[in-house]
């Protein structure tokens, strides 16, 4: 504002005139005026975005559709409902179970903003909030291996059992860190890629090793 | 000055001239307590020094001391300060992990891999491994080793992660820091002619720890003699990093004063293998005590187990 210092209006010129912005620079966010359309129609849009970005989980083809249009709400779900169906595990003493849903919050949270982090300190272009969205998509197909594990252990819990759980949880563990590393590793240095990997691998086999070790009561 | 500056590189305790070349440069990592005459350059050739010295003659090295001297000097509060403690690239992580795991007689970790680069990743990254490690295999080894028992269930033992957690990062970073703390103290009472920054001793205890990984997973065997062997193995290999990394930094002092250091260092060492191992790993012949009382008119019998 110091170029405007010395500009004043003498008092006998009148000032008159509209204050409106011209209509031909609207900005595209004005045109889809949210606020009059129904909610169902605010609900169901952001819903499909969550969805588009599961299917570009499952199916990871080098698409920036997860890092450009990030959001947090993929992440908490599956977060959620993973710590949920971890729960029940049984133990004589509280000292002896499985995680709590509080731990399996905190390790995931947590986990992944230190991971997030670690990128960025070594040098890594990505975005806090767009790393925070892959890895927590990527937890997806871990979340499936869990609904599967439940499954199978409703039907018995003997030596089969485990080996059918052990192998679901490999899977999944193997698609997880290679989805995640196929968004992530392109914005990272080229001589620290293994760097950056690696906790991305701790990561998930830790939530695995919470899937596998995971027993009702 | 060409020769005096190369020389002065080979002589890497000379840090100082370095300063007083370059008065401007901030440096974090290395601390000179005092300028050395150069008449005085004939002590400095003792034989136990020369096979320090002769780790730094190549002219990469030559380079970045000069650099080191220059690199920190974004102000604390920004990103860029912290992501000077980051600054190594794949091969550097792997060679000061080999360094550590093949400690070389005479050769000094810090000198040889740290180079004035002390990197956070190492430390940080090596302790969660650990932490992991250490409660995945001991809940695996328990297992094992109650599997065939009839009054075992399984149990998860989740809570012993947060307490491997808080022990390993709590030894990685404490004792480092009381470490460094005593050094210091020590360098205004006693010249002493070689001197770690707070970073470098919190690497050298990081990249130390890496050799227990291995050994946690081995110590799965329920074997004692086997354990307390990959113990012993473990400890003298990480242990002769470190009294090689503190020894030089000691030695001019006191004689009872330098061992007392240096011993001191080693068994808090040994206290934490001895300490993860005793309680993450159950004995292997443990007896499941499952006294059978009795029945009293035939009622029921009673077991405990556990």
């Amino acid at each position: 504002f110091a170029g405007l210092a010395d500009v004043s209006i003498s008092e006998d010129i009148p000032v008159e005139g509209e204050i409106t912005v011209p209509v031909g620079s609207r900005s595209p966010d004005e045109d889809f005026s949210t606020l009059d359309e129904p909610v169902r129609d605010t609900i169901l849009r952001d819903l499909k975005a969550v969805g588009k970005k599961f299917v570009h989980v499952m199916y990871p083809k080098k698409s920036s559709a997860l890092l450009r249009d990030w959001d947090l709400w993929g992440p908490l779900v599956l977060c959620v409902s993973l710590a949920l169906m971890l729960q029940g595990g049984s133990a004589d003493s509280k000292d002896d179970g499985g995680p709590q849903f509080a731990e399996v919050f905190v390790v995931i949270w947590f986990g992944a903003v230190v991971i997030t982090l670690n990128s960025k300190l070594l040098g890594g272009t990505i975005s806090f909030f767009q790393s925070l969205c892959v890895l927590g998509y990527c937890i997806l197909p871990l979340t499936v291996a869990m609904l599967v594990c439940r499954l199978v252990l409703l039907a018995g819990s003997g030596t089969i059992s485990f080996i059918i759980r052990l192998l679901v949880v490999v899977a999944m563990f193997a698609w997880s860190t290679l989805a995640s590393t196929a968004f992530l590793a392109d914005s990272q240095p080229p001589n620290r890629k293994a760097l950056v990997v690696y906790p991305i691998f701790l990561f998930y086999f830790v939530i695995s090793w919470m899937i596998l070790t995971f027993t009702p009561q | 000055i060409t020769c005096l500056v190369t020389y002065s590189f080979a002589e890497f305790d000379d840090a100082a001239n370095l300063l007083a070349a370059n008065p401007d440069a901030t440096t974090i990592s290395i601390d000179e307590p005092a300028e050395i005459p150069k008449n005085q350059r004939d002590r400095l050739q003792e034989p136990g020094r020369e096979e320090d010295d002769e780790l730094l003659g190549t002219d990469d090295s030559d380079k970045t001391e000069l650099l080191a001297g220059q690199k920190k000097s974004a102000p604390f509060w920004t990103f860029e300060y912290y992501q000077t403690f980051f600054d190594v690239d794949t091969y550097q992580v792997l060679d000061r992990i080999k360094g550590s795991v093949f400690p070389v007689p005479g050769k000094n970790f810090v000198r040889l891999y740290i180079r004035s680069n002390p990197d956070l990743y190492g430390p940080f990254w090596i302790c969660a491994t650990l932490v992991f490690t250490i409660a995945v295999s001991g809940n695996l080894s328990n297992f094992f080793i109650h599997l065939g028992k009839p009054t075992y269930r399984y149990v998860p033992e989740f809570r012993k992660v947060s307490i491997a957690a808080t022990t390993i990062y709590a030894y990685a970073w404490l004792v480092p820091l009381a470490l460094w703390g005593f050094l210091m103290w020590r360098n205004s009472k006693v010249m002493n002619i070689v001197s770690y920054s707070f970073l470098e001793i919190v690497c050298v205890y990081g990249y130390s720890l890496f050799i227990y990984i291995p050994t946690a997973i081995l110590w799965i065997i329920p074997q004692k003699v086997v354990r307390w062997v990959l113990m012993i193995f473990s400890l003298c290999l990480s242990g002769s990093v470190l009294v090689m990394t503190f020894w030089p930094a000691v030695r001019d002092d006191n004689r009872r004063i330098a061992l007392a250091t240096v011993g001191t260092v080693v068994l808090l060492h040994a206290l934490l293998s001895v300490g993860c191992l005793a309680y993450f790993f159950d004995a292997p012949e443990v007896d499941f005590p499952a006294p059978l009382i009795p029945p009293h008119n035939g009622t029921t019998v009673v077991t405990r187990s556990r």
